[in-house]
C-alpha cells in the first residue's frame, strides 16, 4: 500500500451549468492532516462534497487507498472509510446525543465494537458525556459541533474529512477544538481540514492547499506556506 | 347501548389507525405526502377478492394482498417520486404528481373491473358475533383491533430500538447526513415504501372484509379520513396515529350513537380544526427543536 491515502486528480465539480471547482489535483499522506484553505466562496466545501459522493464529478478521479471511488455513492465510500463532517454539523436535532452517536457507527460490526467507540469519543469529548439522553438541537453550538466530530469518528474512519469545525465558535472554544485535532493527529489519524482559520490551520497541518476561485492557487508544506507573502497577506491578517 | 357504542367507537377507531400507520410512516420517513397510499388500500382489498374467488382462504390471500400491495408502493415510489427526489423538489411537486397518479390509478382500476360493489365470497370467516353483556363483536373486528394495536407497537420498537429504525429517524430529518454516515437510503426508502404498502393493502382487506363491500374509491374516502388521523396525531408520528385514530373513531360513533348520524362524519374533522387551533403540530406535536 501507498503513502497516500486519498489521491484527487482533475476534480471537476459544478452546480446547474456552472463549473466552480475545475481541475483540482489534491493528495493526503497516511498519517498527516492536509489542509484547504481560501476565501468565502472558494469552492473548499464543494471539493470535500465531491470526494465524499454528495455531489457527482463532471471530471476527474478520486482514489481512496488507491481504489478509485469518483461517483460512488456517498453510503459506499463511506463504507470504504471515509467520514465526512460536512459544514454546519448536519447533527440530527431531533435524535438524543446518544443516538447521533449510534449513527456515526451504523456501519460498525458489533455492538462491542460501537461502545468501544463510545467510549473512545466521550473520552475526547467529555461534555457530551452529561449530555448523551439530551435532544442534538439542544445543544449550544459548540456542543454541536463536537458531536459533528464525534459522531464522524464513530465509523473509525481511516480518513476524516471535517469542513469548518470551529466555525461560529467563541475563541476558547476553538482553541479547544484545535487541540482536540492535535491529539486526533499525534495518534496518526488522516485528516482532510477546511478552515477560515487560516493560522491554526497551517500550524497544525502538514500539508497544504489554497483555493481560489475553484483552482488550486498555491500549495505546499503547511510551514512554508505560514511564511509565503500571498498567503499572509490575503489569509493570515497581515 | 353505551357498551356497544365504545366497541363500535375502538373497531372503527382501530380501522382509522390502522390504515394511517402506513400514512404516517410514509410522511416521517420520506417526507411526501403520498396520496397513492389510499390506492393501495383498494388495491390490498381487491388482490385479496382476487385469491379468495380462486379458492384461497383469507388465511392465505391476506398476506398475498399484503405483499403484493407492498410491492406496487415500491414500484410506484420509484416511478413517481425518485427522480423529484433527487432533484430536491418542492413539496407540491410530489403532492400534486401523486395526486395526479392516484386519479389516473382509480379510473384504470374502475375501468378494469367496474364500479360496482363487490363482495367476499360467503363464509370466508366465521361471521357470527361473540356476545357479552348485550354487546357483540365479531371476529374480523377484532382482528382489526388486534391488527392496529400490535403493529403501532411494533413500528414503536422498530423505530426507538432496532439499526434500521435509527436508520430511518436519521435519514427522516437528513438525508446527506444519513448517506455521510454510511446509511444506503435508497436501500431505506424502498423497505419503508413496500411496509408501507403492505399496511395499506391489509388494513385494505381487513376493512373491506368488515364492510363486506369493496369498491374501487374505497381507498378515497379512507384517504380523506387518514388525513385527519395523521395531522391530528402530527404528522410521522406512530403512536400518534394510533390514539387520533381511536379518538375519532370513537367520538364518531358516540355522535352517531347519542346526537344524530347526520354528524358523524363532521365531528372528526371538527376535532381536527379545533385541535390545530389550539396546537398546530398536532395532539402531541412540539414545536421544532431545531437551533442553528
Ligand atoms: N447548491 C449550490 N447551488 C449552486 N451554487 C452553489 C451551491 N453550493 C455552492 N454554490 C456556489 O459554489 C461556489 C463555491 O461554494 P463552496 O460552498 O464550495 O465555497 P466554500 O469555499 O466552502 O465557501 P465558505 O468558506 O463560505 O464555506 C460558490 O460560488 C457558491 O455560491
Ligand atoms: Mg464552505
Amino acid at each position: 500500500m501507498t503513502d497516500i491515502m486519498l489521491e484527487a486528480r482533475g476534480l471537476t465539480v459544478g452546480y446547474g451549468d456552472k463549473l466552480v471547482v475545475r481541475n483540482v489535483d489534491l493528495a493526503v499522506r497516511r498519517g498527516e492532516i492536509a489542509c484547504l484553505i481560501g476565501a468565502n466562496g472558494a469552492g473548499k466545501t464543494t471539493i470535500l462534497r465531491a470526494l465524499s459522493g454528495l455531489l457527482k464529478l463532471r471530471a476527474g478521479s478520486v482514489r481512496l487507498n488507491g481504489e478509485e471511488i469518483a461517483n460512488r455513492p456517498a453510503h459506499a465510500i463511506a463504507a470504504r472509510g471515509m467520514a465526512h463532517a460536512p459544514e454546519g454539523r448536519q447533527i440530527i436535532a431531533a435524535m438524543s446525543v446518544a443516538d447521533n452517536l449510534r449513527a456515526g457507527a451504523y456501519l460498525a460490526p458489533s455492538a462491542a465494537e460501537i461502545s468501544r467507540r463510545r467510549d473512545a469519543a466521550l473520552a475526547r469529548f467529555p461534555r457530551l458525556k452529561e449530555r448523551l439522553t439530551q435532544q442534538a438541537g439542544l445543544l449550544s453550538g459548540g456542543e454541536q459541533q463536537m458531536l459533528a466530530i464525534a459522531r464522524a469518528l464513530m465509523a473509525d474512519p481511516t480518513l476524516l474529512l471535517l469542513d469548518e469545525p470551529s466555525m461560529g465558535l467563541a475563541p476558547l472554544m476553538v482553541e479547544e477544538i484545535f487541540s482536540i485535532l492535535a491529539t486526533m493527529k499525534s495518534e496518526g489519524r488522516t485528516i482532510l481540514l477546511v478552515e477560515q482559520n487560516a493560522n491554526a490551520a497551517l500550524a497544525l497541518a502538514d500539508q497544504a492547499y489554497v483555493i481560489e476561485a475553484g483552482r488550486i492557487k498555491l500549495e505546499g508544506p503547511a510551514r512554508d506556506l505560514i511564511d509565503h507573502d500571498g498567503v499572509s497577506a490575503a489569509y493570515l491578517g497581515g | 347501548m353505551l357498551l356497544q357504542q365504545i366497541i363500535n367507537g375502538i373497531v372503527a377507531g382501530s380501522a382509522y389507525a390502522l390504515f394511517a400507520l402506513g400514512f404516517t410512516l410514509t410522511f416521517g420517513v420520506l417526507k411526501i405526502v403520498n396520496l397513492t397510499y389510499g390506492f393501495y388500500f383498494s388495491a390490498g382489498a381487491y388482490l385479496a377478492l382476487f385469491a379468495t374467488l380462486h379458492g384461497a382462504p383469507i388465511t392465505l390471500a391476506l398476506p398475498f394482498a399484503a405483499i403484493a400491495a407492498g410491492f406496487i408502493a415500491v414500484f410506484l415510489d420509484s416511478a413517481l417520486l425518485s427522480r423529484l427526489r433527487r432533484q430536491q423538489a418542492p413539496e407540491l411537486a410530489s403532492l400534486m404528481v401523486t395526486l395526479g397518479a392516484t386519479l389516473f390509478l382509480y379510473t384504470g382500476m374502475t375501468a378494469l373491473i367496474g364500479s360496482e360493489i363487490q363482495r367476499f365470497p360467503l363464509g370466508l370467516i366465521e361471521s357470527a358475533p361473540f356476545r357479552f353483556n348485550g354487546a357483540s363483536i365479531s371476529l374480523t373486528q377484532i382482528a382489526i383491533v388486534m391488527t392496529a394495536g400490535l403493529l403501532a407497537a411494533g413500528l414503536i420498537g422498530v423505530l426507538r430500538a432496532t439499526r434500521t429504525g435509527l436508520a430511518m429517524r436519521a435519514m427522516a430529518e437528513n438525508p446527506q447526513a444519513g448517506e455521510l454516515m454510511g446509511i444506503d437510503t435508497g436501500a431505506i426508502m424502498r423497505r419503508v415504501s413496500f411496509l408501507c404498502g403492505a399496511i395499506a393493502g391489509a388494513s385494505g382487506v381487513l376493512i373491506g372484509l368488515e364492510h363486506n363491500a369493496i369498491t374501487p374509491y374505497m381507498g378515497e374516502t379512507m384517504a380523506l379520513k387518514g388525513f385527519a388521523v395523521i395531522i391530528l396525531g402530527g404528522l410521522g408520528d406512530v403512536g400518534g396515529a394510533l390514539i387520533a385514530g381511536l379518538l375519532i373513531g370513537l367520538l364518531e360513533a358516540l355522535t352517531a350513537g347519542y346526537i344524530s348520524s347526520i354528524y358523524k362524519d363532521a365531528v372528526g374533522f371538527l376535532l381536527l380544526v379545533l385541535t390545530l387551533w389550539a396546537r398546530p403540530f398536532g395532539l402531541f406535536g412540539r414545536a421544532s427543536v431545531r437551533r442553528a
